[in-house]
């Protein structure tokens, strides 16, 4: 356990530190920006980004925001409770999202597996699916899911799972591949039916190949019921949230950026989340006896 | 006596293997095997690369179906005796399941047989003795060494006692030291078991070291070229110091020149 310990916590401090860097970053480069009039030093040549407080707020207030209070409804409360508040929802949309997507990916996989006509048929198909804009996506979803009678968060779920289902799909499919073929003569050496090979070899050797692709798919999730929430109008979520900000930007940026905070944080939240799960599924010893 | 005491081993009939038949990369590997092994042999096929002993090896397994001939094991056709599951295989790599501890992987086929959990912890316990890793159940295979994982491979094999045992080049991808231990214990195992053997090897030691036979195969196709008597005795680590042993390994190796193949 010890090691693990010092693991997590190098990784925190080091997480620290780069936010550290960036801040420093973002502040030098301001400052540069007002003491050249945006150009770089010694030239005429314009700074890519304008350094004024718009465009830029200072790192220090953006932080502060966080701190400053909003009002929700008939109450009064710290932008970061109130963000943390808007983000269960969002996990939710996500969570639902994320186990749909993965199971879908999964169950494509194990047919693409089982048929190789399916995987000619299917990959293809899989492919596109990723090409089409989830902007003009989400609206055919939305207005299926009324037509349904279906609430929004039903919706928003399907936009997120439409993204995570990729990753897990492709992943998986080269995970039940990948068992080498002395492993797949021994299972037929047993008689071991098409169903036992997938449960005892198959699905057991995909784990390394399938925690990648949860990874992708977990921040994938976030973004897609972000999404989700913002082209539905959703009242709530961190979707609505930024959407809100996003329409106050020339006065108020620091709200914003605050407020991507919060889905970043959410998206980390997530990568976590199955990094842990990662860590107690594939636990293993590498200490070598012999 | 079990089942099919009767009946030979392995019985090979005028087998001929040929891969990718009337398409373009057509690839003659055995052509005109005719084969008796009798039960309780040690038996290797050796020949040069591309002789079609691993073939052969597969093809008595029912991992490949002949394209002329036919394969019976214990009296039953080859594909009969893989879906009653009359043989155990083991392959050059162990090929364990990394996931699985030691233990778990001994018991894999009898768990795919629907033994009890009681019943499986005691045949791999037993099986864990005879290949001398009592203290290692409970370890993951990469924490092992080759040779112990593939002692580890030879007790999956052997868990549901099978009267049938064919083994692909086992020790080819372990040290000569390492070998030549292992060799001694399959020797040992062999006589605790009393399992018939068909062993795949391209190396004359070994095959001279272990087999009651030795088939030497000619390649492309293979065809049986020889099949040579061994008659050492009761091996000891001195057997391979004995001019008996010399003179087998001689005989293998100038059948193998024969046949243009170098060791």
């Amino acid at each position: 356990m010890k090691p693990a310990v010092a693991k997590i916590l190098r990784s925190s401090v080091t997480a620290v530190l780069a936010l550290v860097v960036i801040f420093a970053l973002w502040e030098g480069y301001k400052w540069l920006g007002s003491q050249t009039g945006d150009t770089w030093p010694g030239t005429a040549v314009e700074l890519p980004v304008s350094s004024d407080d718009i465009i830029m707020p200072h790192a220090g207030e953006i932080v502060g925001e966080l701190f400053s209070d909003i009002r929700d409804g008939r109450s009064t409360l710290p932008l970061s409770l109130f963000l943390l508040k808007k983000a269960w929802f969002t996990l939710q949309e996500a969570a639902i999202g994320f186990f749909l997507g993965s199971a879908i990916g999964i169950g494509l996989a194990v047919l693409m597996l089982r048929w190789r006509v399916a995987e000619q048929g299917l990959l293809p198909w899989i492919n596109v699916s990723q090409t089409v804009p989830l902007i003009a996506l989400a609206p055919i979803i939305v207005t299926w899911g009324r037509n349904q009678g279906l609430p929004d968060i039903v919706s928003i779920s399907l936009i997120s799972t439409y993204l995570t289902f990729f990753p897990v799909a492709v992943s998986a499919l080269r995970g039940l591949q990948s068992p080498d073929s002395a492993h797949v003569e021994l299972m037929r050496s047993y008689a071991a039916p098409w169903r036992t090979t997938l449960i005892k070899l198959r699905l057991p050797a995909a784990r390394p190949y399938l925690f990648p692709a949860f990874k992708i798919a977990a921040t994938l999730s976030v973004v897609g019921a972000i999404v989700g929430e913002i082209s539905i109008g959703t009242k709530t979520g961190l979707g609505r949230a930024i959407l809100e900000f996003a329409q106050r930007y020339a006065v108020w940026p620091e709200r914003l950026y605050a407020s991507v905070f919060g889905a970043a944080a959410l998206g980390l939240f997530v990568f976590g989340m199955i990094s842990l799960a990662e860590r107690l599924v594939l636990r293993r010893t590498d200490e070598v006896v012999a | 006596m079990s089942k099919g005491a009767d009946f030979p081993a392995v019985q090979v009939n005028g087998v001929g293997m040929v891969f990718n038949k009337g398409a373009t990369g057509e690839v003659a590997a055995l052509d005109g095997i005719d084969l008796t092994i009798r039960a309780g042999e040690f038996v290797t096929l050796i020949g040069p690369s591309g002789c079609g002993k691993s073939t052969l090896l597969r093809l008595i397994g029912d991992l490949l179906t002949p394209t002329a001939g036919d394969v019976s094991v214990f009296g039953r056709s080859a594909h009969e005796s893989r879906t009653g599951q009359d043989y155990g295989m083991v392959f050059q790599h162990a090929g364990l399941f990394d996931w699985r501890k030691v233990k778990a992987n001994i018991e894999l086929p009898l768990e795919l047989r629907g033994w009890s959990r009681s019943d499986r912890g005691a045949r791999s316990s037993e099986m864990l003795g005879l290949v001398k890793l009592d203290e290692f159940g409970d370890h993951y295979p990469r924490q092992l060494s080759g040779g112990m994982q593939q002692r580890v491979s030879i007790a999956r094999a052997l868990s549901f006692q099978p009267r049938l045992l064919l083994m692909d080049e086992p020790f080819g991808a372990l040290d000569e030291m390492t070998r030549e231990h292992m060799q001694g214990e399959l020797l040992r195992i062999w006589g605790e078991t009393g399992t018939t053997v068909v062993f795949v090897t391209h190396s004359i030691s070994e095959a001279a070291f272990l087999s009651n036979r030795v088939i030497v195969l000619s390649p492309r196709p293979g065809r049986v070229h020889s099949i040579i008597d061994v008659d050492l005795g009761d091996r000891t680590p001195d057997t391979r110091e004995d001019p008996d042993f010399f003179s087998a390994a001689t005989t293998i190796r100038e059948a193998l020149r024969s046949v243009g193949g170098a060791e």
